[in-house]
Protein backbone atom coordinates (compact mmCIF):
# COMPACT_ATOMS: atom_id res chain seq x y z
CA UNK A 1 0.00 0.00 0.00
CA UNK A 2 2.97 2.70 0.86
CA UNK A 3 4.99 1.72 -2.75
CA UNK A 4 2.33 4.19 -4.65
CA UNK A 5 3.03 6.85 -1.55
CA UNK A 6 6.96 6.66 -2.35
CA UNK A 7 6.50 6.16 -5.83
CA UNK A 8 4.82 9.46 -6.02
CA UNK A 9 6.55 11.28 -3.60
CA UNK A 10 9.94 10.40 -5.94
CA UNK A 11 8.10 11.31 -9.10
CA UNK A 12 7.49 14.63 -7.19
CA UNK A 13 10.99 15.40 -6.29
CA UNK A 14 12.37 14.78 -9.80
CA UNK A 15 9.90 16.96 -11.90
CA UNK A 16 10.26 19.62 -9.14
CA UNK A 17 14.06 19.54 -9.69
CA UNK A 18 13.92 19.66 -13.27
CA UNK A 19 11.40 21.87 -13.54
CA UNK A 20 13.30 24.30 -11.28
CA UNK A 21 16.02 24.00 -14.02
CA UNK A 22 14.05 24.04 -16.95
CA UNK A 23 11.81 26.74 -15.68
CA UNK A 24 13.89 29.03 -13.83
CA UNK A 25 15.74 30.34 -17.42
CA UNK A 26 12.53 29.92 -19.21
CA UNK A 27 10.94 32.12 -16.67
CA UNK A 28 14.02 34.59 -16.52
CA UNK A 29 13.35 34.99 -20.17
CA UNK A 30 9.59 35.42 -20.56
CA UNK A 31 10.31 38.05 -17.88
CA UNK A 32 13.13 39.66 -19.56
CA UNK A 33 12.88 39.66 -22.74
CA UNK A 34 11.26 42.35 -25.35
CA UNK A 35 10.67 40.51 -28.65
CA UNK A 36 6.95 40.00 -29.47
CA UNK A 37 7.01 36.67 -29.54
CA UNK A 38 7.71 36.04 -25.99
CA UNK A 39 3.69 36.18 -25.34
CA UNK A 40 3.18 33.41 -27.62
CA UNK A 41 5.93 31.08 -25.85
CA UNK A 42 4.21 32.37 -22.72
CA UNK A 43 0.56 31.12 -23.64
CA UNK A 44 2.26 27.68 -24.96
CA UNK A 45 3.64 27.41 -21.40
CA UNK A 46 -0.06 27.91 -19.60
CA UNK A 47 -1.40 25.45 -22.50
CA UNK A 48 -1.62 22.87 -19.42
CA UNK A 49 -3.29 24.83 -16.98
CA UNK A 50 -6.59 24.50 -19.04
CA UNK A 51 -6.31 21.12 -20.82
CA UNK A 52 -7.94 18.54 -19.84
CA UNK A 53 -4.80 16.12 -18.29
CA UNK A 54 -6.54 13.46 -20.87
CA UNK A 55 -6.01 15.44 -23.66
CA UNK A 56 -2.11 16.43 -23.02
CA UNK A 57 -1.53 12.80 -21.78
CA UNK A 58 -3.04 11.64 -25.49
CA UNK A 59 -0.82 14.13 -27.53
CA UNK A 60 2.30 13.06 -25.41
CA UNK A 61 1.33 9.52 -25.48
CA UNK A 62 1.81 9.95 -30.03
CA UNK A 63 4.90 12.24 -29.27
CA UNK A 64 6.67 9.93 -27.33
CA UNK A 65 5.56 6.95 -29.23
CA UNK A 66 7.94 4.90 -31.18
CA UNK A 67 6.69 6.02 -34.45
CA UNK A 68 7.17 9.49 -33.69
CA UNK A 69 10.60 11.23 -34.29
CA UNK A 70 10.92 12.87 -30.80
CA UNK A 71 9.82 9.55 -29.54
CA UNK A 72 12.82 7.96 -31.51
CA UNK A 73 14.88 10.28 -30.32
CA UNK A 74 14.06 10.40 -26.42
CA UNK A 75 14.30 6.51 -26.91
CA UNK A 76 18.08 7.26 -28.01
CA UNK A 77 18.32 9.37 -25.48
CA UNK A 78 16.95 7.08 -22.67
CA UNK A 79 17.71 3.82 -23.71
CA UNK A 80 14.15 2.67 -24.28
CA UNK A 81 10.44 3.86 -25.08
CA UNK A 82 9.50 6.28 -22.29
CA UNK A 83 5.75 5.83 -22.32
CA UNK A 84 4.71 3.22 -19.93
CA UNK A 85 7.75 3.76 -17.74
CA UNK A 86 9.11 6.32 -14.70
CA UNK A 87 11.18 8.56 -17.15
CA UNK A 88 7.79 9.00 -19.23
CA UNK A 89 6.07 9.86 -16.32
CA UNK A 90 8.49 12.64 -14.99
CA UNK A 91 8.38 14.20 -18.99
CA UNK A 92 4.70 14.24 -18.46
CA UNK A 93 4.41 15.68 -15.50
CA UNK A 94 7.11 18.37 -16.38
CA UNK A 95 4.95 19.52 -19.05
CA UNK A 96 1.82 19.24 -16.95
CA UNK A 97 3.08 21.19 -14.04
CA UNK A 98 5.43 23.64 -16.20
CA UNK A 99 3.40 26.37 -15.76
CA UNK A 100 3.00 26.09 -12.06
CA UNK A 101 6.76 26.71 -11.53
CA UNK A 102 7.16 29.30 -14.40
CA UNK A 103 4.70 31.65 -13.23
CA UNK A 104 5.46 32.57 -10.12
CA UNK A 105 8.97 32.56 -10.93
CA UNK A 106 8.43 34.94 -13.62
CA UNK A 107 6.28 37.44 -11.57
CA UNK A 108 8.89 37.18 -9.32
CA UNK A 109 11.47 38.18 -11.71
CA UNK A 110 9.22 40.81 -12.96
CA UNK A 111 8.74 42.41 -9.50
CA UNK A 112 12.67 42.97 -9.20
CA UNK A 113 12.07 45.31 -12.04
CA UNK A 114 15.29 46.57 -14.19
CA UNK A 115 17.24 48.92 -10.97
CA UNK A 116 18.52 46.16 -8.89
CA UNK A 117 20.16 44.65 -12.40
CA UNK A 118 21.12 47.91 -13.45
CA UNK A 119 22.99 48.67 -9.98
CA UNK A 120 24.71 45.19 -10.48
CA UNK A 121 25.84 46.39 -14.07
CA UNK A 122 27.83 49.96 -13.09
CA UNK A 123 29.22 47.78 -10.34
CA UNK A 124 31.19 45.61 -12.86
CA UNK A 125 28.68 42.32 -12.29
CA UNK A 126 28.13 40.54 -15.88
CA UNK A 127 24.62 39.73 -16.93
CA UNK A 128 24.96 36.33 -15.72
CA UNK A 129 26.97 36.92 -12.58
CA UNK A 130 24.05 39.55 -11.51
CA UNK A 131 21.53 36.78 -12.32
CA UNK A 132 23.06 34.56 -9.71
CA UNK A 133 24.04 37.21 -7.00
CA UNK A 134 20.94 39.47 -7.84
CA UNK A 135 18.20 38.05 -9.58
CA UNK A 136 18.09 34.85 -7.70
CA UNK A 137 18.34 35.73 -4.30
CA UNK A 138 15.43 38.41 -4.59
CA UNK A 139 13.44 36.01 -6.19
CA UNK A 140 13.84 33.46 -3.65
CA UNK A 141 9.86 34.06 -2.64
CA UNK A 142 9.01 32.97 -6.19
CA UNK A 143 11.06 30.25 -6.41
CA UNK A 144 9.67 28.54 -3.03
CA UNK A 145 6.11 28.96 -4.85
CA UNK A 146 7.17 27.45 -7.74
CA UNK A 147 8.72 24.56 -6.31
CA UNK A 148 6.04 23.74 -4.16
CA UNK A 149 3.20 24.49 -6.34
CA UNK A 150 4.93 21.86 -8.89
CA UNK A 151 5.84 19.56 -5.81
CA UNK A 152 2.05 19.79 -5.24
CA UNK A 153 0.21 19.45 -8.60
CA UNK A 154 2.72 16.60 -9.60
CA UNK A 155 1.45 14.80 -6.54
CA UNK A 156 -2.01 15.30 -7.54
CA UNK A 157 -1.49 14.28 -10.88
CA UNK A 158 -4.21 11.43 -12.56
CA UNK A 159 -4.89 12.20 -15.96
CA UNK A 160 -1.70 12.40 -17.69
CA UNK A 161 -0.31 9.18 -15.75
CA UNK A 162 -3.30 7.32 -17.19
CA UNK A 163 -3.17 8.05 -20.41
CA UNK A 164 1.03 7.91 -20.56
CA UNK A 165 1.74 5.83 -17.76
CA UNK A 166 -0.68 3.26 -17.12
CA UNK A 167 -0.56 1.16 -14.47
CA UNK A 168 1.99 -0.55 -13.29
CA UNK A 169 3.10 -1.36 -9.93
CA UNK A 170 6.38 0.31 -8.55
CA UNK A 171 6.87 1.64 -11.98
CA UNK A 172 3.72 4.06 -12.72
CA UNK A 173 1.22 3.47 -10.16
CA UNK A 174 1.08 6.51 -8.54
CA UNK A 175 -0.91 7.94 -5.48
CA UNK A 176 -3.87 8.74 -7.23
CA UNK A 177 -4.43 5.97 -9.41
CA UNK A 178 -3.63 3.26 -6.24
CA UNK A 179 -6.94 5.32 -4.77
CA UNK A 180 -9.00 4.76 -7.96
CA UNK A 181 -7.82 1.01 -7.89
CA UNK A 182 -9.03 0.97 -4.33
CA UNK A 183 -12.21 2.68 -5.21
CA UNK A 184 -12.73 0.17 -8.00
CA UNK A 185 -11.97 -2.98 -5.97
CA UNK A 186 -14.09 -1.33 -2.88
CA UNK A 187 -11.49 -1.30 -0.38
CA UNK A 188 -12.50 1.77 0.81
CA UNK A 189 -10.52 2.20 4.28
CA UNK A 190 -7.21 1.63 2.46
CA UNK A 191 -8.75 4.19 -0.21
CA UNK A 192 -9.98 6.57 3.22
CA UNK A 193 -6.27 6.48 4.47
CA UNK A 194 -4.62 7.88 1.04
CA UNK A 195 -7.39 10.33 0.14
CA UNK A 196 -7.41 11.44 3.95
CA UNK A 197 -3.56 11.38 3.72
CA UNK A 198 -3.59 13.82 0.66
CA UNK A 199 -6.25 16.16 2.24
CA UNK A 200 -3.97 16.37 5.04
CA UNK A 201 -0.46 17.25 3.42
CA UNK A 202 -2.28 19.08 0.52
CA UNK A 203 -3.22 21.75 3.49
CA UNK A 204 0.04 21.98 5.54
CA UNK A 205 1.83 22.43 2.23
CA UNK A 206 -0.62 25.41 1.67
CA UNK A 207 0.03 26.32 5.13
CA UNK A 208 4.03 26.52 5.47
CA UNK A 209 4.24 27.91 1.97
CA UNK A 210 2.35 31.17 2.75
CA UNK A 211 3.66 31.57 5.88
CA UNK A 212 7.12 30.51 4.32
CA UNK A 213 6.99 33.18 1.71
CA UNK A 214 5.22 36.03 3.84
CA UNK A 215 8.52 35.81 6.27
CA UNK A 216 11.00 35.94 3.53
CA UNK A 217 9.37 38.65 1.72
CA UNK A 218 8.81 40.83 5.04
CA UNK A 219 13.15 40.12 5.19
CA UNK A 220 13.58 41.95 1.54
CA UNK A 221 11.08 44.51 1.71
CA UNK B 1 44.04 67.46 -19.70
CA UNK B 2 41.40 64.80 -19.04
CA UNK B 3 38.44 64.99 -20.83
CA UNK B 4 35.22 63.63 -20.99
CA UNK B 5 33.66 64.14 -24.43
CA UNK B 6 29.96 63.13 -25.15
CA UNK B 7 27.72 63.51 -27.88
CA UNK B 8 24.10 61.42 -27.59
CA UNK B 9 21.33 62.30 -30.16
CA UNK B 10 18.35 60.44 -30.77
CA UNK B 11 15.01 59.67 -29.58
CA UNK B 12 12.89 58.18 -26.48
CA UNK B 13 8.94 58.54 -27.77
CA UNK B 14 8.19 61.90 -27.56
CA UNK B 15 10.90 63.10 -25.95
CA UNK B 16 14.33 64.09 -27.91
CA UNK B 17 17.77 64.14 -26.60
CA UNK B 18 20.63 66.38 -28.63
CA UNK B 19 23.61 67.09 -26.24
CA UNK B 20 27.50 67.53 -27.50
CA UNK B 21 29.98 68.69 -25.20
CA UNK B 22 32.94 67.98 -23.53
CA UNK B 23 33.81 68.74 -19.47
CA UNK B 24 37.18 68.61 -17.80
CA UNK B 25 37.74 65.19 -16.69
CA UNK B 26 38.48 66.78 -12.74
CA UNK B 27 36.15 67.98 -9.91
CA UNK B 28 32.08 68.05 -10.12
CA UNK B 29 30.41 68.78 -13.20
CA UNK B 30 27.15 69.54 -12.58
CA UNK B 31 24.15 68.75 -15.41
CA UNK B 32 21.33 71.53 -14.12
CA UNK B 33 17.98 71.85 -15.38
CA UNK B 34 14.74 72.02 -14.51
CA UNK B 35 12.90 68.08 -14.44
CA UNK B 36 12.18 66.56 -17.75
CA UNK B 37 15.36 68.25 -19.33
CA UNK B 38 17.17 65.06 -20.42
CA UNK B 39 19.82 65.56 -17.63
CA UNK B 40 19.07 61.59 -16.28
CA UNK B 41 19.23 60.57 -19.97
CA UNK B 42 22.73 62.28 -21.02
CA UNK B 43 24.35 60.48 -17.05
CA UNK B 44 22.45 57.02 -18.32
CA UNK B 45 23.76 57.06 -21.23
CA UNK B 46 27.38 57.82 -20.12
CA UNK B 47 27.00 55.45 -17.93
CA UNK B 48 25.89 53.08 -20.66
CA UNK B 49 22.64 52.23 -19.20
CA UNK B 50 21.13 53.21 -21.38
CA UNK B 51 22.32 52.45 -25.32
CA UNK B 52 21.73 55.61 -27.55
CA UNK B 53 22.66 54.29 -31.00
CA UNK B 54 23.76 57.61 -32.42
CA UNK B 55 26.06 58.59 -29.48
CA UNK B 56 29.90 58.87 -28.79
CA UNK B 57 31.94 58.84 -25.45
CA UNK B 58 35.19 59.25 -24.79
CA UNK B 59 36.55 59.20 -21.58
CA UNK B 60 40.49 60.58 -21.38
CA UNK B 61 40.63 59.50 -24.96
CA UNK B 62 39.55 56.04 -24.31
CA UNK B 63 36.78 55.06 -26.69
CA UNK B 64 33.63 54.26 -24.43
CA UNK B 65 30.85 53.92 -27.49
CA UNK B 66 31.03 55.14 -30.96
CA UNK B 67 29.89 53.87 -33.74
CA UNK B 68 31.60 50.63 -33.65
CA UNK B 69 32.18 50.10 -30.26
CA UNK B 70 29.70 50.28 -26.95
CA UNK B 71 31.07 49.08 -23.91
CA UNK B 72 28.06 47.45 -21.64
CA UNK B 73 27.86 49.01 -18.45
CA UNK B 74 29.77 46.12 -16.45
CA UNK B 75 32.88 47.07 -18.82
CA UNK B 76 33.12 50.57 -17.60
CA UNK B 77 34.89 51.71 -15.08
CA UNK B 78 32.10 54.04 -13.03
CA UNK B 79 30.15 54.30 -9.95
CA UNK B 80 26.79 54.89 -10.55
CA UNK B 81 24.66 56.45 -7.68
CA UNK B 82 20.52 56.57 -8.24
CA UNK B 83 18.48 58.95 -7.02
CA UNK B 84 16.88 55.99 -4.75
CA UNK B 85 19.83 54.25 -2.86
CA UNK B 86 18.78 51.36 -4.35
CA UNK B 87 20.92 48.69 -2.11
CA UNK B 88 20.57 44.95 -2.32
CA UNK B 89 18.04 44.12 0.19
CA UNK B 90 19.27 40.89 0.39
CA UNK B 91 22.76 42.10 2.07
CA UNK B 92 24.09 43.57 4.66
CA UNK B 93 25.67 46.57 4.67
CA UNK B 94 29.05 45.50 4.25
CA UNK B 95 27.77 43.00 1.52
CA UNK B 96 26.52 45.64 -0.04
CA UNK B 97 29.77 47.48 0.28
CA UNK B 98 31.92 44.55 -1.21
CA UNK B 99 30.17 43.60 -4.01
CA UNK B 100 31.76 46.00 -6.03
CA UNK B 101 35.19 46.01 -4.33
CA UNK B 102 35.33 42.35 -5.12
CA UNK B 103 34.84 42.83 -9.18
CA UNK B 104 36.81 45.71 -9.49
CA UNK B 105 39.34 45.48 -12.31
CA UNK B 106 41.97 47.80 -10.06
CA UNK B 107 44.69 45.78 -7.28
CA UNK B 108 42.65 45.63 -4.11
CA UNK B 109 45.72 47.80 -2.10
CA UNK B 110 44.37 50.85 -4.17
CA UNK B 111 40.96 50.91 -2.71
CA UNK B 112 40.88 50.79 1.43
CA UNK B 113 37.74 50.10 2.42
CA UNK B 114 38.04 51.28 5.62
CA UNK B 115 39.13 54.71 4.34
CA UNK B 116 35.54 55.18 2.80
CA UNK B 117 33.96 53.79 5.23
CA UNK B 118 35.29 56.16 7.78
CA UNK B 119 35.02 59.17 5.32
CA UNK B 120 31.60 58.39 5.13
CA UNK B 121 30.40 57.57 8.36
CA UNK B 122 29.26 54.18 7.62
CA UNK B 123 31.14 52.07 10.58
CA UNK B 124 28.45 51.67 13.13
CA UNK B 125 25.76 50.38 10.48
CA UNK B 126 28.17 47.81 8.77
CA UNK B 127 26.09 44.89 9.98
CA UNK B 128 23.04 46.67 9.72
CA UNK B 129 19.97 44.96 6.90
CA UNK B 130 19.24 48.28 4.21
CA UNK B 131 16.10 47.77 5.60
CA UNK B 132 16.90 49.12 8.91
CA UNK B 133 18.56 52.41 7.85
CA UNK B 134 17.36 55.91 7.44
CA UNK B 135 16.82 57.31 3.57
CA UNK B 136 19.86 59.51 4.34
CA UNK B 137 22.30 56.54 5.84
CA UNK B 138 21.31 54.18 3.00
CA UNK B 139 22.58 57.15 0.21
CA UNK B 140 25.69 57.22 2.23
CA UNK B 141 26.16 53.45 2.01
CA UNK B 142 24.87 53.89 -1.95
CA UNK B 143 28.11 56.42 -2.56
CA UNK B 144 29.91 53.65 -0.66
CA UNK B 145 28.82 51.15 -2.68
CA UNK B 146 29.99 53.21 -5.68
CA UNK B 147 33.12 54.25 -4.49
CA UNK B 148 34.32 50.90 -3.69
CA UNK B 149 34.63 49.63 -7.52
CA UNK B 150 37.53 51.88 -8.04
CA UNK B 151 35.49 54.31 -10.50
CA UNK B 152 37.45 56.29 -13.33
CA UNK B 153 33.91 58.34 -13.11
CA UNK B 154 31.31 58.92 -10.94
CA UNK B 155 27.59 59.44 -11.80
CA UNK B 156 25.37 60.58 -8.81
CA UNK B 157 21.91 61.00 -10.35
CA UNK B 158 20.41 63.73 -7.99
CA UNK B 159 21.52 61.91 -4.86
CA UNK B 160 19.70 63.78 -2.76
CA UNK B 161 16.30 64.84 -4.59
CA UNK B 162 14.59 61.81 -2.63
CA UNK B 163 15.52 62.97 0.73
CA UNK B 164 14.37 65.47 3.24
CA UNK B 165 16.00 68.76 4.30
CA UNK B 166 17.41 67.03 7.52
CA UNK B 167 18.83 64.18 5.46
CA UNK B 168 20.10 66.61 2.52
CA UNK B 169 21.91 68.85 5.63
CA UNK B 170 23.23 65.00 7.18
CA UNK B 171 25.21 64.40 3.20
CA UNK B 172 26.02 67.55 2.07
CA UNK B 173 28.84 67.35 4.68
CA UNK B 174 30.20 64.08 2.86
CA UNK B 175 30.08 65.53 -0.23
CA UNK B 176 31.98 67.96 -0.09
CA UNK B 177 34.80 65.83 1.39
CA UNK B 178 34.25 63.18 -1.12
CA UNK B 179 34.86 65.65 -3.93
CA UNK B 180 37.90 67.08 -1.73
CA UNK B 181 39.02 63.69 -1.16
CA UNK B 182 38.78 61.64 -4.31
CA UNK B 183 40.77 62.67 -7.61
CA UNK B 184 37.97 60.94 -9.64
CA UNK B 185 35.67 63.22 -11.55
CA UNK B 186 32.32 63.49 -10.73
CA UNK B 187 29.18 64.23 -12.98
CA UNK B 188 26.32 65.15 -10.52
CA UNK B 189 22.40 65.45 -11.87
CA UNK B 190 20.41 68.14 -9.91
CA UNK B 191 17.58 70.21 -10.15
CA UNK B 192 18.20 72.17 -7.54
CA UNK B 193 20.31 75.30 -8.04
CA UNK B 194 21.58 75.41 -4.30
CA UNK B 195 23.48 71.72 -4.61
CA UNK B 196 24.92 73.18 -7.90
CA UNK B 197 26.03 76.08 -6.23
CA UNK B 198 27.55 74.19 -3.06
CA UNK B 199 29.24 71.48 -4.75
CA UNK B 200 29.65 72.09 -8.62
CA UNK B 201 33.38 73.02 -10.45
CA UNK B 202 31.84 72.89 -13.75
CA UNK B 203 28.11 73.28 -15.02
CA UNK B 204 26.33 71.98 -18.43
CA UNK B 205 22.87 74.28 -18.41
CA UNK B 206 20.04 71.59 -20.39
CA UNK B 207 16.66 72.54 -21.22
CA UNK B 208 14.65 70.01 -23.44
CA UNK B 209 16.64 67.94 -24.06
CA UNK B 210 19.43 70.12 -25.18
CA UNK B 211 22.41 72.13 -23.67
CA UNK B 212 22.50 75.88 -23.41
CA UNK B 213 25.59 76.50 -21.46
CA UNK B 214 28.60 74.82 -20.59
CA UNK B 215 31.46 76.40 -18.55
CA UNK B 216 32.96 76.75 -15.22
CA UNK B 217 30.47 77.51 -12.84
CA UNK B 218 30.86 80.92 -11.82
CA UNK B 219 31.05 81.65 -15.66
CA UNK B 220 28.01 80.20 -16.41
CA UNK B 221 26.19 81.37 -13.25
CA UNK B 222 27.58 85.35 -14.18
CA UNK B 223 26.27 84.75 -17.63
CA UNK B 224 23.04 87.37 -18.05
CA UNK B 225 22.12 85.43 -21.11
CA UNK B 226 20.42 82.55 -19.29
CA UNK B 227 17.43 82.62 -18.42
CA UNK B 228 17.60 80.75 -15.18
CA UNK B 229 19.59 83.14 -14.04
CA UNK B 230 16.99 86.35 -14.21
CA UNK B 231 15.00 85.37 -11.01
CA UNK B 232 15.67 86.09 -7.31
CA UNK B 233 18.19 83.57 -6.96
CA UNK B 234 20.62 84.96 -8.81
CA UNK B 235 23.81 84.90 -7.32
CA UNK B 236 27.55 84.08 -8.19
CA UNK B 237 29.87 81.63 -6.17
CA UNK B 238 33.29 82.48 -5.05
CA UNK B 239 36.36 80.23 -3.87
CA UNK B 240 38.37 82.35 -1.41
CA UNK B 241 40.54 81.39 1.33
CA UNK B 242 40.82 82.92 5.03
CA UNK B 243 44.04 85.25 5.73
CA UNK B 244 42.58 86.81 8.84
CA UNK B 245 40.92 87.08 11.81
CA UNK B 246 39.62 89.44 13.74
CA UNK B 247 38.48 87.49 17.03
CA UNK B 248 36.69 90.56 18.73
CA UNK B 249 34.08 90.92 16.41
CA UNK B 250 33.98 87.20 15.33
CA UNK B 251 34.76 88.03 12.02
CA UNK B 252 37.60 86.38 9.50
CA UNK B 253 38.62 87.98 5.87
CA UNK B 254 38.43 85.53 2.99
CA UNK B 255 40.41 86.79 -0.28
CA UNK B 256 39.89 86.00 -3.42
CA UNK B 257 41.26 87.14 -7.09
CA UNK B 258 40.58 90.94 -7.21
CA UNK B 259 39.65 91.56 -3.52
CA UNK B 260 38.29 90.29 0.07
CA UNK B 261 35.46 90.06 1.62
CA UNK B 262 34.87 90.26 5.66
CA UNK B 263 32.58 87.02 6.67
CA UNK B 264 31.42 85.57 9.87
CA UNK B 265 33.98 83.58 11.53
CA UNK B 266 33.83 79.67 10.14
CA UNK B 267 36.10 79.00 12.73
CA UNK B 268 38.02 77.33 10.15
CA UNK B 269 42.02 77.75 10.23
CA UNK B 270 43.74 80.70 7.89
CA UNK B 271 44.68 78.79 4.47
CA UNK B 272 41.86 77.26 4.47
CA UNK B 273 39.48 77.63 1.03
CA UNK B 274 35.62 78.35 1.52
CA UNK B 275 33.17 78.64 -0.96
CA UNK B 276 31.04 81.81 -0.77
CA UNK B 277 27.72 83.25 -2.15
CA UNK B 278 26.56 86.16 -3.10
CA UNK B 279 23.24 86.92 -4.01
CA UNK B 280 23.17 89.59 -6.93
CA UNK B 281 19.61 91.08 -4.73
CA UNK B 282 22.43 92.00 -1.93
CA UNK B 283 24.98 93.73 -4.13
CA UNK B 284 24.26 97.83 -4.06
CA UNK B 285 26.35 99.94 -6.52
CA UNK B 286 27.77 103.42 -5.21
CA UNK B 287 29.18 105.99 -7.38
CA UNK B 288 31.48 106.82 -4.26
CA UNK B 289 33.51 105.18 -1.34
CA UNK B 290 30.40 106.83 0.87
CA UNK B 291 31.57 106.92 4.72
CA UNK B 292 28.87 106.34 7.38
CA UNK B 293 27.42 103.06 6.51
CA UNK B 294 26.50 99.76 7.94
CA UNK B 295 27.97 97.85 5.27
CA UNK B 296 31.12 96.57 6.14
CA UNK B 297 32.17 94.85 2.25
CA UNK B 298 32.72 97.80 0.11
CA UNK B 299 34.58 96.41 -2.90
CA UNK B 300 35.99 98.71 -5.69
CA UNK B 301 34.60 97.22 -9.44
CA UNK B 302 33.28 97.95 -13.05
CA UNK B 303 30.13 97.36 -14.93
CA UNK B 304 31.21 94.56 -17.59
CA UNK B 305 27.26 94.54 -19.02
CA UNK B 306 23.86 94.86 -18.03
CA UNK B 307 20.71 93.16 -19.30
CA UNK B 308 17.08 93.87 -18.40
CA UNK B 309 15.41 91.31 -15.29
CA UNK B 310 12.25 89.44 -14.98
CA UNK B 311 10.35 92.75 -14.51
CA UNK B 312 10.79 96.02 -16.29
CA UNK B 313 12.02 97.97 -13.48
CA UNK B 314 14.58 95.42 -12.91
CA UNK B 315 18.61 95.67 -14.39
CA UNK B 316 21.11 92.50 -13.74
CA UNK B 317 24.87 94.19 -13.70
CA UNK B 318 28.09 91.62 -14.46
CA UNK B 319 30.91 93.47 -12.43
CA UNK B 320 34.44 92.77 -12.78
CA UNK B 321 35.79 92.79 -8.99
CA UNK B 322 39.38 92.31 -10.04
CA UNK B 323 39.52 89.41 -11.94
CA UNK B 324 36.78 88.07 -10.29
CA UNK B 325 32.74 88.35 -11.87
CA UNK B 326 29.91 89.41 -9.49
CA UNK B 327 26.30 90.34 -10.01
CA UNK B 328 24.31 93.04 -8.70
CA UNK B 329 20.53 93.39 -9.09
CA UNK B 330 19.00 97.19 -9.41
CA UNK B 331 16.18 99.18 -10.57
CA UNK B 332 16.30 100.37 -13.94
CA UNK B 333 16.06 104.31 -12.18
CA UNK B 334 19.64 103.90 -10.44
CA UNK B 335 20.81 102.49 -13.81
CA UNK B 336 19.98 105.88 -14.80
CA UNK B 337 20.77 108.08 -12.15
CA UNK B 338 24.00 106.78 -11.41
CA UNK B 339 24.69 106.66 -15.26
CA UNK B 340 25.79 103.10 -14.93
CA UNK B 341 27.43 101.82 -18.52
CA UNK B 342 29.62 99.37 -19.41
CA UNK B 343 33.28 100.31 -18.34
CA UNK B 344 32.18 102.67 -15.46
CA UNK B 345 33.81 102.25 -12.50
CA UNK B 346 31.81 101.88 -9.45
CA UNK B 347 31.47 100.97 -5.86
CA UNK B 348 29.96 97.59 -4.93
CA UNK B 349 28.20 97.65 -1.89
CA UNK B 350 27.65 93.76 -0.68
CA UNK B 351 25.18 93.20 2.39
CA UNK B 352 25.15 89.31 2.90
CA UNK B 353 27.36 86.70 2.23
CA UNK B 354 26.69 83.28 2.56
CA UNK B 355 29.17 80.29 2.94
CA UNK B 356 28.41 77.19 1.58
CA UNK B 357 30.71 75.07 3.22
Amino acid sequence: MWEPVLLTLKLATITTLVLLILGTPLAWWLARSKTKWKEVIGAIVALPLVLPPTVLGFYLLLILGPSSPVGQAATAVFGQSLPFTFEGLVVGSVIYSLPFVVQPVRNAFEAIGDRPLEVAATLRASPLDAFFTVALPLARPGLLTGAVLGFAHTMGEFGVVLMIGGNIPGETKVLSVAIYDFVETLEWAKAHILAAGMVIFSFLVILVMTLTEKHMRSRLK
Amino acid sequence: MSLVEAYFCGGFGQFQLDVDFSAPAQGVTALFGPSGCGKTSVLRCMAGLTHMADGRLRINGQVWQDHKTFLPPHKRPIGYVFQEASLFPHMSVRKNLTYGLKRSKKEASSIDFDEIVTLLGLTHLLDRAPLRLSGGERQRVAIGRALMSGPELLLMDEPLAALDRMSKNEILPYLDRLSAYLAVPIFYVSHDIAEVERLADSMILMEKGRLIATGPLSEVLTRLDLPFRQDEEAAVVLTAQIVERDLQWHLARAAFPGGSLWVRDPGHPLGQTIRLRILARDVSLAASHSEGVSILNLLSAKVVELAPGSHQAVVLARLAIGETACLARLTAKSVAALQLTPGKEIWAQIKSVAILD
